[in-house]
């Protein structure tokens, strides 16, 4: 873990740099602002990964010398089959479509995704063994 | 432990210096060469002092750039011809040469710093906006098509147009005729023409009335955009006479193809009486306007 | 749900339970294996990617001979912004980090699926939705969106481009946008937290790693496009005014946010590209990577740099810092470099065959170069005013972009095609789409820079026959059919490989990286055996044991216990090494 969260941390770094020149030089404010986000999202993760490094057990993937039979066994849960995905897409392009032609295909939209909500919660509790 | 030679053959020094020298050699020939018939790498050096500072980035980047493509190339098609399969052989694993990754990232970075210095001194040149200027165009861009309109100094040559542009005389040229189907000749009437006196600086304020047009001029060697709602000012110096063809080259919509115009640099004193045959008219149009009103 | 468990030594034989799920359309319509999944990436961003094509051989016909009708303006400014919207949005991002990285990272990094099947199963649809909504523009009364790809406001405002076609173009950016969000988010999950024992973050195939940055940079660029998305649409229909000038709004602002995303955007479309050539140029070279921590951080300043360069795209706007944006767009040619002396490097004594992946990969290197100098040249103000939005840069962007998605990814297409399907493509026909494609190249590209030097703005419908325009014209049209045809015969390659099929084997390639360790195309939950993990090439290691691709600075000894003797005492790993081959050759 200690790596990945070097890489975002040093993008972090290096985006934090580029943001302070970047408002120094020009006080403009879209950019900066976008720079500062870039800079939060190299910072935070790439922290909370440095400190959870300390914390977390040491992972067979992050052993250098690591034997096969130290990562072997259960992975995760995956689900198999859903059609939630598909459903909370048409419904997600209906709501798009709503933007456009006026807004009665939103209801409809709305309706399938709270659907596909319920169906990923109900799939995910018989699934069980995470 | 035995250090991977990378290199096909080392060269004896002495080959290696002769080598080095003829190389510095038919560069330097290749240079001359270039100089010399005038190669342009296919752009214009434009009738401004601005393009053709210009032209001379462009030309020794154009340099810069070849040296450096022919060098890559080369060694790729080396690459490919020398170490071809040969036999079933699995080549030596080698994957690093610390000293040898140094360099290619330490060189190429001196290259773009130099690189960047002659940029920023030629752009600070060409942007420069510091000169009095003789003329000032203030130029509209609209869809589709543009205004261009003067102001110089009237009876007291040293009135600043800019800041006091009531002590300024006036004039503006017919704005393009509605787009036709088809693209004109650049100098068909139905394009405004921006008439220019040689060898003056014209400063130029550049706006637009509604979406983001691109001014070009290609004998200029320069676009800027009419960028909604700024002004952008920008100084020209035309240095030789002649006609040459003008176009929006921002993407403005519909008739974006056809938003043209021409460029007309005279001398001095054709401009002068150019200029006050357009006063005259704009005169009798005003007294021709009040006539109408009073009557 | 199925538990999905990593085998330890041996094929088990409790992992090779098969799917019993449904088949066919409803497979497609419910599946969440990330293969299947690519695989419909796949075809469905090929199929954009003809679409685009054939819009583009319209325009070129369109170009050939001055104050040509053969499209009307209107018509012609709708497929310049359909075409460069088509293959920017739904051909090469979705292509890259859709299609190969979905299929490809979770293989490479040795996990039974991506981190979150489901929402991958979610880019998908909402891609496929957005992709068809902005196509679908066409069909409405007023066109397609004709706002070019970039959307410039005010352009782009209710007054100056109404109509239902730019409202879907804009709806298209979200959903595709959030897309795209999601597989970022699902590649950097993958690749942290399902990896293999002992695949250490630098043992990471250059592809992953590149994907993986690439997935940073999508996390970064994306949410600005889609909330400029948001705050045009609020703009065309709510009444604010944020992007025009009457409300006392900001144009600039959008050219901002567009380029904040933009920019990243053509790396997004790019470190892929050049993920893929890396393993390519490294396998059919038969060596490891040159400088491989070299490659990644290339990769990283890459990444890093390209998302403060942004306005080197509107240096002619008047209004930005133009030195600094000027120094940071230089500053990408160096890690750029770097890249290619390590391409270089990786083929440098090498024993190089021409497969069709490896011609593909090597027409990248030549043409990107190119492509790269002209970059160059661009990044340096006086020179982008004199050329900005003339063919020039036209020429500039098509190097680019047709190199890296085009070049690099059909090479990294028929390099894991036997993956995908099991199925050897035709190395005739193949070879012959290459060297169409090539030639194709420079003649449609050359003339275009010259075309831009001689002043012909980009984005024009149509030019006057005194410009002078027409022969040059008339030659890049020649070259787009070249390129059109190059195209048809991949397609007819894959159709034949469809049609007769030649069983591929695990490796054919002898490829050196995990998705070579299973079958093709794998199982399902992908693997039943990992060879030992000790280099950034456990394939080729155990397969050729006495070459094990070298740790560190330490000389490999000859012997296969090098494997070994980096393995924990005990551990049965390591002595595995020569006693069997992987994949190995095709099989018939
Ligand atoms: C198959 C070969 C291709 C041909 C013949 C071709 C041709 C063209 C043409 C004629 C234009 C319009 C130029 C203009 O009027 O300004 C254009 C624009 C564009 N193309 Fe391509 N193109 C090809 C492939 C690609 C690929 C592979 C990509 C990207 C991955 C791409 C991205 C673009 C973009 C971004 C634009 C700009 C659209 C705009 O101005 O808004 N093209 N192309
Ligand atoms: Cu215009």
């Amino acid at each position: 873990m200690k790596v990945e969260g070097t890489v975002l941390l040093v993008i972090g770094v290096f985006m934090g740099a580029v943001c302070a020149i970047y408002w120094f030089l020009s006080n403009e404010t879209s950019g900066t602002m976008m720079l500062l986000g870039a800079t939060l999202l190299g910072f935070v993760p790439g922290a909370y990964y440095l400190w959870w490094s300390r914390r977390m057990k040491p992972r067979p993937e992050d052993n250098p010398s690591a034997s096969r039979a130290d990562g072997a066994g259960v992975v995760a849960a995956f689900p198999s089959t859903s059609v939630w995905p598909f459903v909370l897409g048409v419904g997600a392009a209906l709501v798009g479509l709503a933007l456009v032609f006026g807004l009665w295909t939103a209801p409809i939209g709305f309706v399938l995704g709270f659907a596909a909500l319920l169906g990923v919660i109900r799939e995910s509790r018989r699934g069980g063994a995470v | 432990m035995p250090r991977r030679n990378l290199l096909p053959s080392a060269p004896t020094p002495t080959k290696r210096r002769s080598r080095r020298v003829a190389s510095l050699g038919a560069l330097a020939l290749l240079v001359l060469v270039l100089g010399g018939c005038n190669v342009d790498f296919g752009a214009t050096k434009g009738v401004t002092t601005q393009s053709h500072l210009e032209f001379r980035l462009w030309f020794w980047l154009m340099v810069a750039g070849i040296a450096v493509a022919v060098f890559v190339w080369a060694l790729i098609f080396w690459a490919i011809f020398r170490y071809r399969k040969k036999d079933d052989k699995i080549p030596k694993q080698f994957h690093e040469h610390i000293g040898l990754e140094v360099a290619y990232t330490v060189i190429p970075l001196i290259m773009v710093l130099v690189i960047f210095g002659f940029t920023f001194v030629v752009e600070n040149n060409i942007d420069n906006v510091l000169t009095p200027p003789q003329v000032i165009v203030n130029v509209t861009a609209y869809q589709w098509g543009w205004i261009f309109q003067y102001s110089k100094p009237g009876p007291d040559p040293h009135v600043n147009c800019t800041l006091a542009p009531k002590d300024c005389v006036t004039v503006e040229t017919a704005p393009n005729a509605a787009p036709s189907a088809l693209a004109q000749p650049y100098t068909s009437p139905i394009y405004p023409q921006l008439v220019l006196p040689v060898n003056e600086t014209v400063r130029f304020f550049l706006r637009s009335r509604d979406v983001v047009h691109g001014f070009y001029v290609h004998a200029f060697n320069f676009s800027r955009y009419a960028q909604p709602p700024l002004t952008n000012a920008f100084e020209i110096h035309p240095t030789s006479t002649g006609v040459f063809p003008g176009q929006c080259t921002q993407y403005c919509g519909l008739y974006h193809s056809e938003m043209l115009f021409s460029v007309k640099v005279e001398t001095p004193s054709q401009f002068q009486a150019w200029f006050s045959g357009q006063e005259k008219k704009l005169q009798t149009q005003a007294s021709l306007q009040s006539l109408v009103s009073r009557s | 749900m199925t538990i999905a468990a990593r085998p330890a030594l041996a094929p088990s034989p409790d992992l090779l339970e098969e799917e019993h799920g449904p088949t066919g359309m409803l497979k497609w319509l419910t599946s969440t294996d990330h293969k299947v999944i690519g695989k419909s990436y796949t075809i469905t961003s090929l199929v954009f990617f003809c679409m685009a094509g054939l819009m583009a051989m319209v325009m070129r016909t369109q170009l050939t001979s001055p104050d040509n009708t053969l499209v009307s303006q209107h018509l012609y400014n709708e497929l310049f912004t359909m075409h460069g919207s088509l293959m920017l949005y739904l051909f090469a991002g979705p292509f890259a980090f859709g299609g190969l990285a979905n299929f490809i990272v979770p293989l490479q990094v040795g996990a039974p699926d991506m981190a979150f099947p489901r929402l991958n199963a979610l880019s998908y649809w909402l891609y496929l939705g957005g992709g068809m909504i902005m196509v679908s523009g066409f069909l409405t009364v007023g066109g397609a969106a004709d706002f070019g790809w970039v959307a410039y406001a005010p352009l782009s405002s209710a007054t100056n481009t109404p109509g239902a076609g730019p409202d879907m173009w804009i709806v298209a950016l979200l959903l595709t946008g959030f897309s795209a969000i999601f597989t970022g988010v699902n590649i950097v999950a993958t690749v942290f937290y399902l990896r293999a024992p002992g695949l250490t973050m630098f043992r990471l195939p250059i592809f992953t790693w590149n994907m993986l940055v690439t997935a940073i940079l999508i996390l970064i660029a994306f949410p600005v496009l889609a909330s400029a998305m948001i705050m045009l649409w609020c703009d065309r229909h709510l009444g604010t005014h944020i992007f025009t000038v009457s409300g006392g709004g900001s144009p600039v602002l959008w050219q901002n946010l567009f380029w904040f995303f933009g920019h990243p955007e053509v790396y997004i479309l790019a470190l892929p590209f050049f993920g893929i050539v890396t393993d390519v140029l490294a396998t059919f070279s038969r060596k490891p990577v040159f400088g491989y921590k070299g490659m990644v951080f290339a990769t990283i300043s890459i990444a890093a740099l390209s998302t403060s360069v942004w306005a080197h795209h509107m240096y002619t706007t008047g209004t930005e810092l133009l030195p600094f944006f000027s120094l940071m767009t230089y500053m990408i040619a160096v890690p750029t470099g770097v890249k290619f002396f390590n391409w270089i490097g990786t083929m440098w004594r090498g024993s190089l065959t021409f497969e069709t992946p490896m011609l593909y990969a090597v027409g990248f290197l030549v043409v990107f170069l190119f492509g790269g100098v002209t970059g160059i040249l661009l990044a340096s103000p006086p020179i982008d005013f004199a050329v900005h939005d003339t063919y020039f840069v036209v020429a500039h962007f098509h190097e680019v972009l047709f190199g890296s998605a085009v070049f690099g990814g059909f090479a990294g297409l028929y390099f894991w095609y036997p993956k995908f399907t099991g199925r050897m493509t035709r190395e005739g026909l193949g070879k012959a789409s290459f060297w169409v494609m090539f030639v194709g190249f420079w003649v449609t590209f050359v003339p275009q820079y010259i075309l831009g030097l001689h002043g012909m703005p980009r984005r024009i419908a149509e030019y006057g026959a005194a410009t002078g325009w027409q022969s040059l014209n008339q030659v890049s049209t020649a070259g787009a059919y070249l390129l059109f045809a190059s195209v048809a015969i991949t397609l007819i390659n894959f159709w034949v490989s469809w049609r007769r099929p030649v069983p591929a084997g695990d490796n054919p390639w002898d490829a050196h990286t995990l998705e070579w360790a299973t079958s093709s195309p794998p199982p399902h939950h992908n693997f039943y055996w990992i060879p030992p993990i000790r280099s950034e090439r456990p394939v080729w290691d155990y397969n050729h044991p006495e070459h094990a691709t070298p740790n560190g600075h330490a000389v490999p000894s000859p012997v296969p216990a090098a494997v070994g003797s980096l393995a924990a005492p005990g551990s049965s790993d390591g002595g595995a090494g020569g006693s069997g081959h992987v994949g190995g050759g095709t099989a018939q």
